[in-house]
């Protein structure tokens, strides 16, 4: 049997700042964000931007979190033990072992994306690897209305995956991909990823092109999270955060359909969360040596 | 804050939205609720809030159409108890 390969694997990897030296710094956060299928680690100096990893979530949350947050760490030398306060955030938030506080990631990619997007964003959209999230906040990033969905996968980055696999595209391309149609299709009618991945074995059969299907998928994820997000009132600036993110495929059709384009962020769009983590971790320290 | 518990899916929107700047924790829907779906303690989505808040129970924000179903009939619907309940009009339904 040839060894099948996995065209949803995207690439994890760790990035930190060279300019800054943590023993300088009087507070060091972090933050780490436990998804259902990736995992983030922040660290700030403070509150600034340190160091950062981004990988899958494995079985085993306390591990995926104590992995992460030993990647991010890598080569700086700074240890665990030095870190003064820890939030855990995302689905494994309280099997975070080493974390002083667990805050949702409701108010952590609130906080977050105000950091990474600037204080004019309003409207966070995160889209996540097996739920989404429409946030409304206000300018210092607290949140004023939210709503997520976690009981459908449609809108997914799960989703996403399994329809790289599907049509055997590695999951970076499918945005660009699915633009290249010269006709945008009619979208696909289930948001459902199991139903739609059926409809789409049947556009395959009936003679559709890749890059059609993609775009008939994406453009039935992007109506699929308006839809969700007219219930909490869209106010510009907006901003996507998650996985999805990385798709100019649902990218560009979610602005098209809202009328507004989305601000851009010189950081990973993935790591919104334990961003806003590690700065309420800042924040929660800064309180606590006051007493 | 504006908080929306619940879910959409294939057949529809499932949404309690409870409003925390009206919300001031006392707790009267707990009790009002037969499914009882409200707990009232710390808000998970304001870390910096003092005050005690109501919210949608971890455990019924995915079966919220199920739960509701009783006090929901299809004809003559009477208000709803958990509304009725609220002294300061905090909570709605999105169905």
């Amino acid at each position: 049997m040839s060894e099948k390969k996995e065209y949803w694997r995207w690439k994890e990897y760790r990035w930190h700042d060279e300019s800054l030296d943590w023993h300088d710094a009087e507070i060091i956060s972090a933050g780490v964000d436990i998804g259902s299928v990736s995992s983030q680690a922040v660290v700030m100096l403070d509150g600034r931007l340190y160091a950062y990893s981004n990988q899958r979530t494995g079985y085993d949350s306390p591990e995926s979190a104590r992995k992460a947050i030993d990647w991010a760490m890598e080569g700086t030398g700074l240890t665990l033990d030095r870190i003064h306060y820890t939030v855990g955030t995302g689905y494994g938030r309280v099997n975070v072992p080493f974390a002083d506080k667990a805050i949702t990631e409701i108010a952590c990619h609130a906080r977050g994306g105000n950091f990474m997007y600037g204080p004019t964003v309003r409207t966070i959209l995160d889209m996540g690897g097996q739920d989404c999230k429409a946030i409304r906040c206000d300018e210092r990033g607290k949140v004023e209305a939210f709503l997520m969905n976690d009981k459908c996968a449609a809108g997914t980055g799960r989703g996403m995956e399994v329809f790289a696999d599907l049509l055997s595209i590695p999951i970076e391309k499918v945005g660009e991909l699915s633009l290249s149609v010269e006709e945008e299709p009619e979208p696909v009618s289930s948001t459902c990823v199991i139903f739609a991945k059926s409809e789409a074995s049947a556009l395959l059969r009936e003679g559709w092109p890749k890059n059609k299907v993609l775009a008939a998928y994406c453009a039935a994820m992007a109506h699929r999270v308006v839809t969700l997000l007219e219930r909490i009132e869209v106010k510009k600036d907006f901003a996507i955060t998650g996985g999805i993110a990385k798709n100019s495929g649902v990218v560009k059709r979610l602005e098209q359909e809202l009328g507004l384009e989305s601000l851009k962020s010189r950081y990973d769009p993935q790591i919104a969360g334990a961003v806003g983590a590690a700065l309420f971790a800042q924040v929660l320290e800064t309180k606590r040596r006051k007493g | 804050m504006i908080a929306n518990y619940g879910y959409k899916d294939g057949s529809g929107d499932f949404f309690i939205t409870i409003d925390t700047d009206k919300c001031d924790g006392c707790g009267a829907c707990v009790p009002a609720c037969p499914g009882r779906v409200f707990v009232v303690g710390e808000d998970p989505n304001d870390p910096l809030r003092e005050e005690p808040v109501a919210m949608v129970s971890e455990e019924q924000r995915k079966k919220l159409k199920y739960t509701c179903a009783p006090c929901k009939p299809d004809h003559d619907r009477p208000p709803l108890p958990c509304v009725v309940a609220c002294p300061p009009g905090a909570i709605g339904h999105s169905w």
